[in-house]
């Protein structure tokens, strides 16, 4: 390649204009580096000087107190506690096992958890806190407090802990904290820092899981300087974090405690719905658990003893549990059989003790039959006969539909953790499950709240609630958050003829007060609290032909888990109705026998707001009643003063 | 004149050269390199085997290479500019292919005993290639769409190979390097403010769309922005190695706490205190009386080489060195904002005082081809 003098010249004289450009824009961005060096370094050197001089600068994340959860009267539900703990730094201690060993002499370790915790802290990264010990006394946290020179990267604490100050009463529905694990993190895209502090707790399930956001609040920060080994001098500023909110729900303590304490050692079911505004008042399950183990780390022994328990102490059967709700279903068929106007209140079917369909014998529960049989009848006597007639008539979409509009098989939403669906059957849905036809006899057995249908206690309760008043109520849990009211919706009407409800109502009445009432021996007097209720008993196993043969066994006869399941409906007042109660006894025997009195007593605390008048009960009931009470140790909800929370 | 009819007689020959050599420059070099084990041995606490030793060793290796390239004619680096650029762009696609991850980028490559990291090659090699076709393009060509793409091209194709590594710095790095060989070169003034006004109108649309529905990056990638810009935001996060790196650079003051005596450092709350951030090591010790002086050093360093750019008269030699010169630059220039808390964080040596081989090695064999350049500059 050639080049000519002209070339090389005017080459020569481009490349000294730019270079000269490019030395002015390098002198430029040279100064501003001086400029900079000489602010920090000259100018605010003392500030810098302050942070690092013989103290050094760290920034700790102050945990916000999680928020307090209220019963509908405020009682503390869910608190905080104070909780004195230690934690280890590794960058701080330097010899770790060293550090350890001298912590030993004064809170006692075992091996095990010493290894336990040396892998933990070889996990996390230097700089880190490892939880070291927590629950600590007095008088170990401030031993280890004094002894602070001599334990590098220890750090004694006081913080917050989740106390669950009614134990087991609340424990499924709000569910319980735990620390956060690595599979936690992992499930969230990007976690808050906060989260990886070593004494955090996270909603582990239930509303304590489901309201997580609201609850958690927002950590503070604050500056201190600590010196080389990393005990701190002094606090250089500090932000407040900010408490999670204040969840006020619509339980009551007061009945859900008695509801508790009335289920007993049941495994067993219960729900009180406010029919007016959805509110539930008390939603147990039983047996219960004491959430507050789980908080703490429950031991081996304790966990295995919960899982291995045949009453299943740790599901939450109210709204995790789904049973054929037997003749309680009664009112949907019926119902459902009135709006189709294949019947009407006084249509009449005979009931000679069975049904022969399809070459199929269907029995009534009354061997005899209940002869002559109307719409009222039906459910006072709760003849199976007249509902298989009817399921005949009506057909099982229609049923199903009835079911649908009255909430069972519909999913309600509340902060619960596993809330199942249930299942109100049609032909659809046995062809999409089984791939097979609908039978006739499948009508019969869901008309009686058998065969396929399976409901939980909450969706009865729902279902009882929307008969009552005949609106679409739905549940609620949550009254108000921070202060802030959860508005309260205005249920719509269903689209059900007032009449048929009213027919539905007064047979349900008939239940409890007629003179024939399957249920009469757990009626309310008191005429101001007059109850209408639905027995059902279902059952788990099918009779086989041979059972048949030898003639009836009675419950008690088999073992414990192939009894009948008992349940009950009930709402009251009759005319002017306020509260619902739906209750399950897994395995309990009959409807009317076990489940009605408790769910009686129940809705009577509910209507009295606290124990009721014995005179509300019949004469035959009181001694009963009385004894029940006597072997109840309640615990009230507060109403003013104590225990309550400032609002 | 043509360039065969330089007075090459009067470029010296054999032995002679080591008089024409750049010996300023080699002085500078070396003074920087020795503040550079000043500050290794300290921050290790005294211990030379630990960063100081080996780095010393790789200088004295570096040296000899500096020396040995220094004494290869100019021209030859010319005709091999284009070899060595397709050698490195396909040892960058080898990285692509069987690379080592390192740091959780895919940056060496393993050929028997020899470690290589293709992109600090591809800064010297690729900046070689771009003087070489400047050189080779008549002057008024220089600003016409077409002669102006292929550079762009040669930027771009070793720039997109090490963004696939994924190295960001570096691919940073090699645009503006190229960037300032096409500038010195002579390219038209308004190729780079619309370049420069693209980025502008780019990084504004970006940070517009933030909280629309069109938002054009993650929430998480937001909030790194936001720690640049204000580090407080996230102290325990990514805003932790800014703020300590800013507490041991400021408590230095005017003439630093002595050598040894630096406290940030020596209790560990510095990060990388022998790699990226030795330079607030060096603030904290030695003051702003010391910062200020390596500052000085790195400016005549820059300034030597940019006065041997300009008193060369072959353009291959002239470019060649600003493109070396500038790269050198934005090394320290980079570096240093960085500490300081002016440019969000990332990986990038102190040229010449950082601990690590593969950069104090090039960057002194790239000092040899400055020097080279210098001794076979046409005379006469």
């Amino acid at each position: 390649m050639r080049k000519s003098e002209r070339e090389i010249v005017e080459s020569g004289r481009l490349i000294t204009r730019r270079v000269l450009m490019l030395g002015a824009i390098q002198a430029a961005v040279v100064s501003a580096l001086g400029l900079k060096l000489r602010s920090m370094q000259v100018e605010h050197a003392d500030e810098y000087r302050m942070l690092s001089d013989g103290n050094s600068i760290k920034i700790r994340l102050l945990p916000p107190a999680r928020g307090l959860i209220l019963d509908r009267h405020g009682t503390i539900i869910a608190g905080n506690e104070q909780n004195y703990r230690v934690t280890l730094t590794r960058e701080e201690a330097g010899d770790v096992s060293a550090v350890i060993a001298r912590l030993r002499h004064i809170i006692p370790m075992s091996d095990r958890q010493i290894a336990d915790i040396l892998e933990e802290i070889r996990k996390r990264s230097a700089v880190t806190p490892v939880l070291v010990a927590d629950r600590l006394s007095w008088a170990e946290f401030s031993s280890i407090a004094l002894n602070a020179p001599a334990l590098p990267g220890v750090t004694p604490e006081a913080g917050l802990s989740r106390s669950y100050p009614r134990a087991g009463d609340f424990a499924h529905v709000l569910g319980y904290v735990g620390p956060v694990s690595d599979y936690d993190l992992s499930k969230i895209e990007n976690p808050d820092p906060v989260l990886r502090l070593p004494e955090f707790q996270l909603g582990k399930v239930g509303m304590e899981a489901k309201l997580e956001e609201p609850l958690r609040g927002k950590a503070g920060s604050r500056r201190v300087e600590v010196n080389s080994a990393g005990r701190e001098m002094r606090e250089l500023s500090r932000q407040e974090g900010q408490q999670g909110a204040t969840v006020q729900t619509t339980l009551d303590a007061g009945l859900q405690n008695f509801a508790t304490q009335r289920l007993g050692s049941e495994s067993a079911a219960a729900v009180v719905i406010d029919v007016t505004n959805g509110d539930i008042l008390a939603i147990s399950s039983s047996p219960v658990f004491d959430p507050n183990k789980f908080v703490r780390g429950i031991s081996g022994p304790d966990y295995r003893a919960l899982m291995n328990h045949d009453h299943r102490p740790l599901a939450d059967k109210t709204v995790q549990g789904v049973y054929p709700p037997g003749s309680t279903f009664k009112m949907v068929t019926l119902l459902a059989g009135l709006e189709a106007g294949v019947i009407n209140a006084g249509s009449r079917f005979y009931c000679p003790g069975y049904t022969q369909v399809a070459g199929r014998r269907f029995h009534c529960w009354s061997r005899g039959g209940h002869g002559m049989v109307d719409a009222l009848g039906s459910l006072e006597h709760s003849c199976d006969v007249y509902y298989y007639e009817l399921a005949q008539r009506v057909g099982i979409d229609r049923i199903a539909a009835m079911a649908r509009k009255l909430g069972i098989g519909v999913r309600h939403e509340l902060p619960m953790s596993a809330i199942a669906e249930g299942i109100a059957p049609d032909r659809a849905w046995k062809r999409a499950r089984y791939d097979q036809e609908w039978q006739v006899g499948d009508s019969l057995n869901a008309s009686i709240g058998q065969g396929y249908v399976l409901a939980s206690p909450l969706q009865l309760a729902v279902m009882t609630a929307r008969v009552a008043t005949g609106r679409a109520v739905s549940p609620r849990l949550v009254r108000a958050i921070d202060g802030q009211p959860e508005p309260v919706p205005e249920w719509p009407e269903l689209d059900i003829n007032p009449l048929n409800l009213r027919t539905a109502r007064a047979g349900m009445d008939a239940v409890m007060n007629g003179s024939r009432g399957t249920a009469r021996r757990a009626r309310i007097i008191a005429p101001e609290w007059q109850m209408a209720g639905k027995t059902g008993t279902s059952q788990v196993r099918n009779i086989t032909a041979a059972e048949r043969a030898r003639g009836v066994i009675s419950n008690e006869q088999l073992p414990w888990n192939r009894r009948d399941h008992a349940l009950f409906v009930c709402f009251a007042p009759y005319d002017m109705p306020r509260y619902a109660v739906s209750l399950v006894v897994e395995h309990g025997g009959g409807g009317s026998a076990v489940a009605a009195p408790i769910a009686r007593d129940i809705l009577l605390y509910a209507l009295a707001d606290g124990l009721p008048p014995l005179t509300a009960y019949p004469e035959s009931e009181r001694a009963k009643v009385q004894e029940i009470w006597s072997r109840m140790n309640l615990t009230p909800s507060a109403r003013k003063g104590e225990g309550r929370a400032r609002a | 004149m043509s360039y065969l009819n330089y007075h090459v007689a009067q470029v010296p020959t054999g032995w002679r050269k080591i008089l024409h050599l750049n010996w300023p420059l080699v002085f500078l070099v070396t003074a920087v390199s020795c503040i550079g084990f000043l500050m290794l041995y300290s921050v290790s606490g005294g211990d030379i085997d630990r960063w100081a030793g080996p780095q010393m060793e790789r200088f004295a290796v570096g040296m000899v290479l500096m020396f040995a390239l220094a004494f290869v004619p100019i021209w030859f680096w010319r005709s091999i500019s284009v070899a060595s650029y397709v050698i490195c762009v396909g040892l960058l696609v080898l990285v692509e292919v069987i690379g080592h991850v390192g740091m959780g980028a895919q940056r060496w490559l393993v050929l028997g005993p020899v470690r290589i990291q293709p992109s600090e090659l591809t800064k010297v090699a690729f900046v070689m290639t771009l003087a070489a076709y400047y050189d080779w393009l008549p002057v008024e060509k220089v600003s016409r769409p077409f002669w102006v793409l292929i550079p762009v091209i040669l930027i771009l194709l070793p720039t997109g190979l090490v963004l696939m590594q994924p190295d960001l710095g570096t691919s940073i790095m090699l645009v503006a390097g190229g960037g300032i060989v096409m500038f010195a070169a002579g390219v038209s003034l308004w190729y780079f403010a619309g370049v420069i006004a693209i980025v502008v109108a780019g990084v504004t649309t970006v940070m517009e769309s933030r909280g629309t529905d069109w938002q054009l990056l993650h929430d998480y990638q937001f909030r790194r922005i936001d720690t640049f810009l204000d580090p407080g935001s996230d102290p325990l996060g990514a805003g932790y190695n800014i703020a300590q790196a800013q507490i041991a650079l400021g408590s230095g003051g005017w003439s630093g706490r002595g050598f040894m005596q630096g406290t940030q450092s020596r209790l560990n709350f510095l990060p990388e205190k022998h790699t990226d951030f030795i330079f607030t090591s060096l603030a904290e010790e030695f003051g702003f009386v010391g910062a200020f002086s390596l500052l000085m050093l790195y400016v005549l360093i820059l300034g030597f080489c940019m006065y041997s750019a300009l008193t060369n008269r072959d353009r291959f030699a002239s470019l060649l060195t600003i493109g070396i010169a500038g790269t050198f630059f934005l090394y320290f220039s980079i570096n240093m904002a960085t500490v300081m808390g002016m440019l969000p964080a990332k990986g990038s040596p102190l040229p010449l005082v950082s601990y690590g081989g593969t950069s104090l090695m090039i960057l002194l064999m790239a000092f040899g081809i400055v020097q080279s350049a210098h001794v076979h500059r046409p005379r006469g």
